[in-house]
Parts: structure tokens; C-alpha cells; sequence
């Protein structure tokens, strides 16, 4: 009897595969069923493991193709799909892919209608497996195991659980990855072990098997959780690239719950706290002066202190900024009423510029100081409390709109610029400013307070002349 | 004061680390660990080895290696006048630190970058330092990223590039006037300087590799960069203008953006509202358009509202197609690849599909279903055999119809 007269006789096929995936044993036997012209639903495909014994009545012989046989035509992308989707764990995997080759030898171009169902399922299945690999290199996870023989040394032990029969298929990434290290790869479905010269395979294990941690896993941990960024939540966009099937094999996934509650928490406390006050300038003096008062951003904020609003036309041309106030002004509550604010008035009356034109404000709202038996000692602000108050100096620049802003001291030129420059370089030139406007920088009335002598002298001269200067300036920009 | 535990240095510059969008390890040259003495591969797809609850992907050992800093950003939370928590690795530790994270397989390699402490260039030696030791001591052949200092000597960034896989400089804003607000010790020209002598770097390590075979590499996965979006008034226009002269100018691979989030010890000149996450979102995907798509920036800038930013509601492909109606609908079976392309719903890998389907069959619209996503995206813009939008395209409504309605959806996706 000849093969060709099995298959008229309506003879049905069982093909028993050694391995789930064994993609050269499947081809040589579906070349030869082709060849056979034995049609796609006369063969029963049973992989190890699977129900064979349905079809216990079946041909377990292969037949054998005529000679004069037409060879057996599959494209590259057929045979390329069809060695990924072979790994998956779908048991109807052989069939269509028997099926799919079958209807190649009459229509070679198949592969291309991406709308025909086998097509698509086949893409679907070769789509599942490389995903798996790809979390396979993603997602495994090993585990020193320190053994006692000194030759022996480091190996690395890893436990994971893939979807589809991938673990052979993927030995060779790990070995190129890992080659000069001695590890393996331990699965329910089989093992791998690499020594650093040969792969070799052993049977399926099981959980227990792998160690059940490792201490550098308390520093990937810290890592996981600090690299996260609480302000910035997408569980979505996490859930969707390692779903929770994986997490139990990942040390790291065990504190997702708590970085999650722990980000809406901390969000609450924010809004909760009102850290949103600056959310909207103001845009009227009297809603700057209202703000400042209950400003306590910084801990000058937090002093027995009260906010010092600027004064002057809301039109100024100029605007003067200081420092902060002193104690004189936190009683007033004007700014430059003190000392360096008399010595200021008689320079600015000496040059020439009416102060009454000018808006007189100062770069930090409130007086900070240092308590010492009855006297209060003023205290330079800090960088950052300068910043924190930028605020606010900003929003009466907004609205006075200067066409030249005079800063007196390093810290009032931080609260225009952002940066601490030093004043010996910058005084007697404009900066421009970003609003259009100009910056010119001179020193603090109250630095002449503090020198005697021809030092003084020196250094009046040259207040004059940047508040000459300035007087020049403003004649030109009127 | 006890000295810091690598712990708790690993837990104040990682965190110090984390507002750097890029962890990409894609795209650099293949290599693998047979034959050497060290570990590491690269096989050119990047791999993600964990994604944390903010949906990012954690490929890279993502560390500073300090958070001192000289100089004053107000964006950053490492700034000089911040009071955050400081701490300093030696090069030593970190290496170890890559190649126990390596050799468990949490990373594909190391991401690092540094405030500057003491000058720009002691800084970028030290970066280099730890390139130096992990490839040369370790033969370590996995990926590495290196940020640049843009006001270190060219000498020693061009050191970086030939241990790193990519080298990074960051813009850090959108506008020139929003760089010398926010970031008044960084200078726009000296970034886009080191950025155009990377660029030749990159040009010449290529042209040195078609002539000889053992020309050194150069930074094989190329250079990208990153913007920071929010934090200034930068409308989108503005924004993709800028990062399509990026892209031009110095052949980046990938402009990063990264919407502004509320750094803890905030500088008071920054918004405290945060912008919607959406907006960085809608910016990736008019980068998409462009890279992809065949998009030009004029294109994406036609898409933006009055304001000069994109809809938030709905996707950039989206609003164009709705704001040029007239180029639509398209025959499926028909159109050219450039415009079906311009289809909203439909993807590259859609686009390829239905090309290849055509030739074997007239697609009908169940065709098209099965090859896309959603077909009642798609319905609207295009016409099958059996299908015609009558009078879909027309109706003043089509925005409402179409804007995903699932904006609660994330929060509950748990």
C-alpha cells in the first residue's frame, strides 16, 4: 500500500513530538505530510504531556512521499514566524502552523493578506512569545548563592516562571550576557546551567529549588523606591508593562503598594497644607501687602516680626530695592526709616532724585534677626530665603512696571537676578532685565554705616556716582 | 556626624537622580561578554528590568554620583541654595554598585550624572573615571550613558564619549529668557556649543570607522538631551520649533521633555502648580509625528490651539486631521502611505499592514478592524469598499465624538 493510498482511505495522522518545542521535528514531519498531500484536519499534532490518548486509533506511522513529490514551498516569513510561534503554549500551535504551510503551496503570498485569520493568529502567537522572551531578559532575577569550595566560587541562581516553552530558545542571551559568570536559570518547565564554558539542561524545578534572597537586594529595593517620583503617578502605564503576573518573582515589587499610597498621601499633605498659596500672583499692591503679611515660607516668616510693604507712586519710573527691614522699619512698618534709610534720603537729595517719585521696596519683606538681651541684631538673609521672597519683589515689578530698577546690595541684586554676583564688578552698568527693563547694582547704605575714615569717603563717592548715574539714565529713558 | 552607608547614599542620589526622563539602553552598537573577561551585552533593543508606580521605565543604574552642587537652577532640587540631604560616592562605588546590580540582572547599565562640585572639569573627570575603570578594569560591555557638562574642557567629554554607549547634555528649557531666569549660572550658547562638538565627534568617530576597522567608537548610540516643560512660559509651538532645530543641528536621537513636578524645597520663582502630565504626553507624541510620521514641525504647529499649546483633550494626529477636514476621508484601498499616515487611529505598523493586505484583497472595513486598534477612531477619517463616512467628517461635533472620555480611568487602573 502506498502513502498516497493511506491518505484516500481517509487514514488519520498522530505525530508525537518529543519536545514542546521542537521546531526541526515538526518541519520534517509536516514536509513530509505536505508531500503526502495529507490534508490539514486528517492529523492529530500531540506534544509531551498532551491528551494522545484521544487518538489512540490513529497512524503513528509516517508516510512515506513519492518520489516524484513537488518540494515543499514555505517563504522566510513563514518559516521565521513559525520558529517563534512553535515556542508558544497554545496546544493548536502545530495544526496552524500545518495548516498555514499547507495553504502556502497554493498561494506562496499569503503571508502577506495580514487580514486572513491564520495570519493573524499566527503574528498574535510569534507577538506573544517575543514579549515573553523579552520579559524573560527583563524580569529574571538572580540570587548569589556563595558556595564553600573555593574553586567552585560565585554561581547565580535565578527562579522564573515563563508563559510559553521559551527557556531554550532564550539560553543563548543569557550566555552572551552572563558568559564569564557560572549561573542558572531554574523554571517549571526545565533548567538551564551555564558554567562559563558549556550550557548545559536539567529537568523542571520548582520554586524551592532557587534561593530565597540575596543581601543586594536591600540596596535594589532602595533604589526601586528612590528612583520613583512620588509628584508623577501612571499605575496604568506600570500595570501595563509588568503585570502582576511577574511580581511575585521581583524583590522590588513587593513595596509598589506601599509607594503608591505613600505618593497619594503625600500629595494630600501638600494640598492640605496649602503649599498651592503662590499659586496666582497677585495683581494689586494691596493684595501684595495683604499676601506678605501671612507669608511664612521661610523662617524669617515665623519671627515676631511684621512684613514691610514697599511705598511709593504705582507708576514709578525707578524702583529702589533694599535688603530687608531693620528694626526701626518692622516698628514703622515703612520702608528705609532707619539709619541707612536717613543716610540714603540725604544721597539720593545730594544727587539729585526725588524719592517721593520712587518705589522704595526692599528684596526680603520681613526683618530677620537674632535676639540679644533687649536688642534685636539684624541678620543677613539667606540664599534661599532671598528666593523664596523673589516672590513676591516680582509681583510689585509686575505691576509698577520700572523702567530701571536700582538694587542696593548683594542681596537685593540676588532677589533681581536669581544669582549672587559680587558688586565691585557689576556696579555702574546696566543689566537688562527680561521685562525689558534695566538693572543697575550699587552698595547698601547701611555698608557706608559700618566704615570710618577715607574708606568711607571712597566708598561714598562712588554711591554718588551710581546714583548719578542712574539719575542720567532715568533722564534718558523718560 | 557617622559616615554615610552606601544605602543611604544610594537612597539620596538615586532619588536626587529620578527628575531625569531618559533611561532609554536602545540603539547602540551590538557586543557581547564572549571571549572577554568581563560581563555585559548589548543587543541592540533596550530592556526595561522594572517599571515603577510613575509608569517609567527602570533600565539603567540612574545615580548622580554627587548632589553637592556650585551651581544655583531653580528647577533643580540639587541646587546650592537647597537644604536637601547631600552625600557623595567615590567612582570605586559606584562601579562595584553597577556590577552587583548588573550581575543579578536589575540593570542594563549605569546612567550617571553629577552636580558640579569643586570645577566643571574635576567633576566630568570623576564621571569619566568611573567609565574608565568599569570597561578597562571590568571589561564591562554593558550600556552606559554619560551626562556631559557642557563647561568642562572638550578634551575630557570627548573622553566620555569613547566609554559611554551615549552621551547626554541637557538643554534643561525651552527659551533662552527661561535658561537665564531659571538656571542664571548656565549659558544657552555654551550647551549648544558642547552640544555641536559632540556632533562632530560623532560625525568624525563614523566617517574613522568606514576606513578603519578598529576605529575607537564613539558614542555609538549617539547623543540626546532633555526640556524641561512647565517651568517657564514656553508655549508648545515654541517648544517643538526648538526641539526640530535640535534634532536638525546636532543630529540628537532623542529629545527628552519632562514635565516640571514639584521638587520638595521648592525655589519660590518656580509655578507650584504642576503642569498636567498629559502635556509631556501630547509633546512625545507630536516628537512621534515628526520622527515617524512624516511630519514637519509646521505641521505639529498647526495643530496647536490659539495659545500656542496642543489640545490636552485629544491627541496631536487627532486635532490636525480635525482642523484640515478637507484632506479626509481617505480610500484605504487607494491612498499613498504618507496619507494614510495622516489617518488618526492608524499606526505605522497598521499603515504597513493594510498596504501589504491590498494587494491580495479590497479591504472592507471589518479588514480594517481587524488590522487596527479601535475602528471607530479610524471610521470617521477613512472609506472602504463597503463603507463611506457620509457625513461624519462634517459634523461640528466630531471632537466630542472622539476625545477619549476615559480620564478617570488611571487612577482606578489598580
Amino acid at each position: 500500500m502506498t502513502a498516497l493510498q493511506h491518505v484516500k482511505l481517509g487514514t488519520y495522522y498522530v505525530v508525537n513530538l518529543p519536545e514542546a518545542d521542537d521546531f526541526d521535528f515538526w518541519r520534517e514531519r509536516a514536509r513530509a505530510l505536505v508531500q503526502c498531500e495529507v490534508p490539514p484536519d486528517r492529523i492529530a499534532w500531540v506534544e509531551p504531556g498532551g491528551s494522545g490518548d484521544l487518538f489512540s486509533h490513529g497512524e503513528r506511522r509516517m508516510p512515506v512521499a513519492p518520489m516524484d513529490a513537488r518540494p515543499v514551498r514555505a517563504n522566510r516569513r513563514f518559516v521565521s514566524l513559525a520558529k517563534n510561534a512553535i515556542l508558544h503554549s497554545d496546544p493548536e500551535r502545530f495544526a496552524l502552523l500545518y495548516r498555514l504551510l499547507w495553504r502556502l503551496q497554493s498561494n506562496p503570498r499569503m503571508m502577506e493578506d495580514k487580514a486572513d485569520l491564520d495570519v493573524r493568529r499566527v503574528e498574535e502567537l510569534d507577538k506573544n512569545v517575543r514579549r515573553d522572551s523579552h520579559k524573560m531578559h527583563a524580569f529574571v532575577r538572580f540570587r548569589l548563592v556563595e558556595s564553600e569550595d573555593e574553586e567552585v566560587g560565585e554561581h547565580y541562581v535565578a527562579w522564573f516562571e515563563p508563559e510559553h516553552h521559551i527557556l531554550r530558545a532564550n539560553a543563548g542571551f543569557f550566555m552572551r550576557r552572563f558568559s564569564n559568570m557560572r549561573w542558572s536559570i531554574l523554571t517549571p518547565r526545565g533548567s538551564l546551567h551555564w558554567d562559563t564554558e558549556t550550557m548545559s539542561e536539567g529537568p523542571p524545578a520548582e520554586r524551592h529549588d532557587a534561593p530565597g534572597g540575596d543581601p543586594m537586594e536591600d540596596l535594589w529595593r532602595t533604589y526601586y523606591a528612590s528612583i520613583f517620583n512620588p509628584a508623577r503617578l501612571k499605575i496604568g502605564a506600570m500595570l501595563k508593562e509588568m503585570p502582576k503576573k511577574y511580581w511575585k518573582n521581583m524583590p522590588e515589587a513587593a513595596l509598589i503598594p506601599n509607594l503608591i499610597a505613600g505618593a497619594q498621601g503625600r500629595e494630600a499633605k501638600m494640598v492640605e497644607k496649602g503649599a498651592l498659596e503662590f499659586e496666582e500672583r497677585p495683581d494689586t499692591l494691596a493684595a501684595i501687602d495683604k499676601a506678605i503679611h501671612g507669608c511664612r515660607k521661610c523662617p524669617i516668616g515665623q519671627l515676631d516680626n511684621h512684613a514691610v510693604m514697599g511705598e511709593g507712586p504705582r507708576d514709578a519710573a525707578l524702583m529702589i530695592v533694599g535688603e530687608q527691614p531693620g528694626d526701626q522699619e518692622d516698628q514703622t512698618g515703612r520702608p528705609f526709616v532707619g539709619p541707612a534709610g536717613q543716610l540714603l534720603d540725604a544721597h539720593l537729595e545730594k544727587v539729585g532724585i526725588d524719592r517721593r517719585a520712587a518705589y522704595v521696596t526692599n528684596a526680603v519683606k520681613h526683618f530677620k534677626y537674632v535676639q540679644r538681651g533687649k536688642r534685636r541684631l539684624h541678620q543677613n538673609p539667606g540664599a534661599k530665603e532671598i528666593d523664596t521672597c523673589r516672590w513676591w519683589i516680582e509681583s510689585e515689578r509686575e505691576i509698577v512696571k520700572p523702567k530701571l530698577v536700582l538694587a542696593m546690595g548683594a542681596s537685593a541684586a540676588r532677589g533681581m537676578l536669581g544669582k549672587t554676583v559680587s558688586i565691585s564688578k557689576v556696579r555702574g552698568a546696566p543689566i537688562p532685565l527680561e521685562d525689558g527693563s534695566e538693572l543697575w547694582v550699587t552698595a547698601h547704605p547701611s555698608y557706608l554705616l559700618r566704615l570710618d575714615g577715607p574708606a568711607r569717603e571712597e566708598q561714598a563717592r562712588l554711591f554718588d556716582a551710581d546714583l548719578a548715574a542712574v539719575r542720567e539714565r532715568l533722564a534718558e529713558l523718560a | 556626624m557617622a559616615a554615610q552607608t552606601v544605602l543611604q547614599k544610594l537612597e539620596i542620589l538615586a532619588d536626587a537622580a529620578k527628575y531625569d526622563a531618559s533611561c532609554a539602553s536602545s540603539g547602540t552598537a551590538k557586543k557581547n561578554s564572549l571571549g572577554g573577561k568581563g560581563i555585559g551585552s548589548t543587543e541592540g533593543m533596550g530592556i526595561c528590568h522594572a517599571y515603577a508606580p510613575d509608569g517609567r521605565c527602570i533600565s539603567l543604574l540612574k545615580i548622580l554620583l554627587t548632589n553637592h552642587c556650585v551651581f544655583d537652577c531653580h528647577y533643580c532640587v540639587n541646587r546650592k541654595s537647597s537644604n536637601v540631604a547631600r552625600a557623595r560616592f567615590s567612582p570605586q562605588e559606584v562601579v562595584d554598585l553597577t556590577l552587583a546590580f548588573y550581575r543579578r540582572n536589575y540593570v542594563e547599565g549605569l546612567f550617571l550624572s553629577s552636580g558640579i562640585v569643586k570645577s566643571s572639569n574635576h567633576t566630568m573627570e570623576q564621571i569619566v573615571e568611573v567609565a574608565r575603570i568599569l570597561r578597562e578594569e571590568h571589561d564591562f560591555r554593558g550600556y552606559i550613558h554619560l551626562k556631559t557638562i557642557p563647561e568642562a574642557d572638550p578634551e575630557i567629554v570627548h573622553q566620555a564619549g569613547l566609554y559611554a554607549d551615549r552621551v547626554s547634555i541637557n538643554v534643561e528649557l525651552p527659551t533662552d529668557s527661561g535658561l537665564t531666569r531659571l538656571a542664571p549660572d548656565k549659558n544657552a550658547r555654551q550647551i549648544e556649543g558642547a552640544m555641536g562638538k559632540v556632533k562632530a565627534d560623532l560625525v568624525e568617530a563614523k566617517d574613522a570607522r568606514k576606513r578603519f576597522k578598529h576605529a575607537p567608537r564613539f558614542a555609538p548610540a549617539g547623543q540626546s538631551t532633555q526640556m524641561i516643560v512647565g517651568a517657564d512660559a514656553a508655549t508648545d509651538a515654541d517648544i517643538v520649533g526648538k526641539a526640530s532645530r535640535l534634532y536638525g543641528n546636532f543630529r540628537l536621537r532623542r529629545v527628552y521633555y519632562s514635565a516640571f513636578s514639584p521638587i520638595p524645597d521648592a525655589s519660590a520663582v518656580l509655578p507650584l502648580k504642576r503642569p498636567p502630565l498629559i502635556r509631556e504626553h501630547r509633546l512625545y507624541q507630536s516628537d512621534w509625528l515628526m520622527r515617524f510620521y512624516g511630519y514637519k514641525p509646521a505641521d505639529v504647529m498647526q495643530a496647536t490651539e490659539a495659545d500656542g499649546n496642543l489640545p490636552l483633550d485629544i491627541d496631536p494626529k487627532l486635532a490636525w486631521a480635525l482642523k484640515f477636514r478637507e484632506a479626509f476621508p481617505v480610500d484605504v484601498n487607494r491612498a499613498s502611505k504618507e496619507q494614510l499616515l495622516r489617518v488618526p487611529g492608524l499606526g505605522v505598523k497598521a499603515v504597513g499592514k493594510i498596504l501589504a493586505s491590498r494587494r491580495h484583497r479590497a479591504l472592507r472595513l471589518d479588514d480594517v478592524a481587524r488590522l487596527t486598534q479601535s475602528i471607530t477612531k479610524v471610521r470617521p477619517f477613512i472609506c472602504t469598499v463597503d463603507w463611506r463616512p457620509v457625513t461624519l467628517t462634517d459634523r461640528a461635533d466630531l471632537r466630542s465624538l472622539l476625545a477619549p472620555k476615559s480620564e478617570q480611568l488611571e487612577l482606578f487602573a489598580a
